[in-house]
């Protein structure tokens, strides 16, 4: 039995030598909000932050993340989807199809942690992961709104006009 | 901010029965999905798309799937302005194309491709919607014994102004369902709008913020375990031999099996074990008759059929070979576009549970009903005896239009009777199999007079057809009408915008080995390419601005027209641009909708490409959610100019060479010009969104690298070309 702490608490878990960090959280710890998407830390989608610093788990061995390492997921980035980051991208309506916004919002929250008001610059080479759906301007635009309410901003404007009335999403 | 499932068509579904565990789901057996799930399905429904529970939640149904491009929170916009509901009440469910058949098609298509989600289901969807409505204030009317018409209905509260009674759909829900439906529907004039055609935030958004959102390869059953597979990398190759001494030893392991007779699969209890024992598989293919066809000999023969006497004609005006003849001008031009793979950003999988008596699919599908039809095949039993559950689509492009993946994936359970098996295809293995945008090339030639004015234009593509790969039965007379895409002389889906006193457009088709699939755009892609780069050759080598050449052409196409003006006056055509900037404009009409863009780009001293900016517009006749339609054109325009930037699938000794994203690149945030959407829809038709815009992103893009270098790009992608002065 190894152990790792994920989003606050110790686990134990079972896997062969050199399995990725990815497949133990997918398929040993049952959370699948980190996903898979190249296998060769190529696309970003199975980002998590490991004591902050994001990192792609596809390609990480999970025997080499000691269980003092504290391993964020999207699962465990706020108890109720309230970062401020997950709030912009609700606000503006980020994801298409999605599967990349797990590691597009953990790459996001890992630069706005290390770099508060960001550039344009700065986003751009923070942001390396994929996106098919072509959800880029959204994502830059979004970075941007969390950045203002991280800074104390009482109300940030919905730059896109978007009109939240339905229960299920606002 | 709420973060409910309420809005979650795959949540709301399996959450019956379903214990969810860290952020996992597990869906018991035989708990929802079984032949009672219909019966439980219809108790509360109102008709096949509108069902209102007692609380007044109202839920809609919706037949096409949702891959990201929005048409979820679309269509439902479109039932509930019918219905007259509390948007803030609803929220949707996916039938089952098992209930589809059951009940005979009450939703119609399952199918979303082609831009028709919106389009193809807008008529029934809303008089679904309008009927409903009229059987819910009927009810009341009954209740209450006042005539209908006295009767009013604002959010899903119904009203009688002369007795000041009210009622809500939750209360009359029961008895409308029970009154027969009435047959003369009235829609609403789209003037009369008050939740269509806003930019209404999407239905679909919170659970992809949480990673609460399952897809296709996050399902979880019990007892459930997994594969991985190889299939021959050369297509129409076998297995010869299979040593499988060293991966049976693997721990996890459970079976190494056979697919047809060209795959290999190891099942397992993790898919990574299952993945790192099919390593270590040692297989020898018999690669058969392909074993050594080339992109490059492929070109060649592409290349013969540019001049070849075995074309079929799809547009034809006047007679553009005697006009050719007599030109006083020629201007001539071969251009060409590369095979390419959808590259979703979720790889193909399946899970399927198998027993003699039943055959159950879960997946992510453009297409429920043909995910239906492929499982009964795949599995040898009828179709009654088989279900499928759509799950979310972690991107779709046409490539999850094809059953090929759900077929592999029926064919791995039936061989583990009782036990789901969930198959999930590696990177590599989904860039080897895929069903890949189809190669062409194009020789354009215009004749000009002694005014240099076009007299004709001879367009001929040589290359493969998609349906003669799909659907061989659907070619009539040698023709694959898909070909044409944005060259047809008129109609309603795809014409071109410009007249030419003689005109010929024909194809030479030349099939490779290599299977081709639907991928987002289409023909249209190229088509628009090669024409729209051929209208600008035309304009340099006769010193006209591009614009104004364009204008002259367009005259009798006045929608063509108005979103390339639209675009045109927005970037300042007319005046110069900013020192160091370049344009580029392009235009054309697919899917049923006229689209146009200019592209503003600069090129470094060392050949390095930066596109600032793309000033879109579409005209898709009826627009249902604004915000969403931008999304879908930028989104488009990474998808196109991923293409025309970086991609190509190439193919050496009878296999694609590129196997990730290392060697087949995307473009990434860094890269993405800001975007200006101009949705302008002028009524009287519906057009489709996802694709049309692709096709006019390169193509601006390549006319503005001609203004800024003078280089003229023919073959695609540009990678392959240096820009450098």
């Amino acid at each position: 039995m190894a152990k790792l702490n994920v989003n606050g608490k110790v686990v134990d878990y079972t896997a062969d030598e050199g399995t990725p960090l990815l497949w133990v959280l997918r398929e040993q710890l049952g959370m699948t909000g980190t996903k898979y998407g190249c296998g060769i830390a190529l696309c970003g989608a199975c980002t998590v932050h490991i004591d902050g610093v994001p990192t792609r788990s596809c390609v990480r061995p999970a025997s080499t993340v000691k269980a003092a390492e504290k391993i964020v997921t999207i699962e465990g980035l706020s108890k109720d989807g309230t970062h401020p980051v997950q709030k912009a991208w609700v606000a503006l309506d980020v994801p298409q199809c999605g599967f990349c916004q797990s590691g597009m919002i953990m790459t996001a929250t890992a630069l706005l942690k290390a770099t508060p008001n960001p550039s344009d610059k700065q986003i751009d080479d923070a942001m390396t992961n994929i996106c098919r759906c072509g959800t880029y301007n959204r994502v830059r635009t979004a970075i941007k709104a969390a950045a203002k309410e991280m800074a104390g901003a009482k109300k940030v404007a919905n730059a896109l006009n978007i009109q939240h009335v339905n229960a299920g999403e606002a | 901010m709420k973060t409910g499932n309420v809005a979650n068509p795959s949540r709301r579904k399996f959450i019956q029965g379903a214990a969810a565990t860290a952020g996992s789901l597990v869906v018991a057996f035989n708990i929802p999905f079984t032949k009672d799930a219909g019966a439980q399905i219809t108790t509360d429904e109102i008709n096949a798309w509108v069902v209102v529970k007692p609380n007044d939640t109202v839920i809609v149904r919706i037949a096409r799937s949702e891959m990201g491009q929005g048409s979820l929170t679309g269509l439902a916009q479109l039932v509930a302005e019918e219905l007259e509901c509390d948007w803030a009440k609803v929220t949707t469910e996916y039938p089952t194309p098992g209930q589809s058949l059951e009940r005979k098609r009450p939703w119609g298509s399952f199918g979303t491709g082609g831009s028709q989600g919106i389009r193809g289901s807008q008529d029934y969807v809303r008089k679904g919607g309008a009927i409903a409505r009229m059987m819910l204030v009927q009810a009341a009317a009954d209740e209450w014994k006042v005539p209908v018409a006295e009767c009013t209905v604002d959010k899903g509260i119904v009203s009688h102004a002369t007795s000041k009674r009210s009622t809500s759909y939750g209360k009359v829900a029961a008895a409308a369902a029970k009154l027969t439906p009435p047959t003369d529907v009235k829609l609403k004039d789209p003037k009369e709008w008050k939740l269509a055609g806003k930019r209404l935030a999407r239905l679909d958004t919170v659970d992809k913020t949480t990673g609460a959102q399952i897809y296709g390869m996050d399902l979880k059953l019990p007892g459930m375990l997994n594969a991985a597979v190889i299939d021959c990398p050369v297509f129409g190759g076998k297995v010869k031999n299979v040593d499988d001494a060293a991966a049976l030893k693997m721990p996890g392991v459970k079976r190494v099996l056979r697919v047809g007779e060209s795959a290999v699969v190891v099942v397992a209890d993790t898919w990574w074990r299952a993945k790192t024992a099919l390593d270590a598989v040692k297989i020898e293919w018999d690669e058969g008759p392909n074993a050594k066809a080339s992109s490059a000999a492929f070109a060649e023969v592409l290349k013969a059929g540019l001049d070849a006497k075995d074309a079929v004609v799809g547009a034809s005006i006047g007679d553009a070979p005697a006009a050719l003849a007599g030109a006083v001008r020629k201007i001539e031009a071969v251009y060409s576009y590369p095979h390419q793979n959808h590259v979703c950003m979720e790889t193909m999988n399946a899970t399927v549970r198998y027993t003699p008596e039943r055959c159950e699919v879960w997946v992510a599908t453009q297409n429920g009903e043909a995910a239906h039809a492929a499982t009964a095949e795949a599995s040898g039993l009828a179709p009654n005896k088989c279900e499928v559950f759509k799950l979310h689509l972690g991107g779709g492009f046409g490539r999850r239009g094809a059953t090929d993946y759900i077929r592999q994936a029926v064919a791995i359970a039936k061989q583990m009777p009782g036990i789901p098996v969930k198959m999930i295809w590696s990177r590599e293995e989904d860039m080897a199999q895929g069903r890949f945008h189809p190669v062409t090339q194009c020789k354009l030639v215009a004749g000009l007079d002694d005014k240099g004015e076009i007299t004709a234009l001879h367009m001929r593509i040589s290359g493969q057809s998609i349906l003669a790969g799909l659907a061989p039965q659907s070619i009539r007379d040698g023709k694959d009408p898909v070909v044409f895409q944005g060259l047809n002389i008129t109609g309603a889906e795809t014409a071109i915008g410009y007249s030419f006193p003689n005109l010929l457009v024909d194809h030479a088709m030349r099939n490779p080995h290599v299977p081709p699939g639907f991928w987002r755009g289409v023909n249209l892609n190229q088509n628009a390419i090669y024409l729209e780069s051929f209208i600008d050759e035309i304009a340099a080598a006769t010193k006209q601005d591009p614009l104004a050449l364009r204008r002259k052409l367009m005259s009798k196409h006045p929608k063509h027209l108005a979103v390339l003006e639209a675009v045109a006056s927005r970037v300042g055509w007319d005046k110069p641009a900013p020192k160091g900037i370049f344009r580029g404009l392009a235009q054309t009409m697919g899917f049923g909708s006229y689209v146009a863009a200019c592209a503003e780009i600069s090129i470094s001293g060392d050949g390095v490409l930066k596109i600032h900016r793309i000033v879109a517009a579409t005209d898709c006749g009826h627009a249902v959610n604004p915000q969403q339609i931008e999304a879908q054109v930028e989104g488009s325009f990474v998808y196109g100019l991923s293409a025309a930037l970086y991609q190509e699938c190439t193919v050496k000794d009878g296999r694609i060479e590129q196997t990730n994203f290392h060697n087949y690149p995307s473009m990434r945030l860094a890269d993405m010009p800001a975007v200006e959407t101009i949705v302008m829809p002028s009524g009287g038709f519906w057009g489709g969104v996802g694709e049309p815009t692709i096709a006019v992103a390169a193509p601006a893009v390549l006319n503005a690298i001609f203004a800024a270098t003078g280089k003229r790009i023919r073959d695609l992608p540009l990678k392959n070309h240096s820009l450098k002065a």
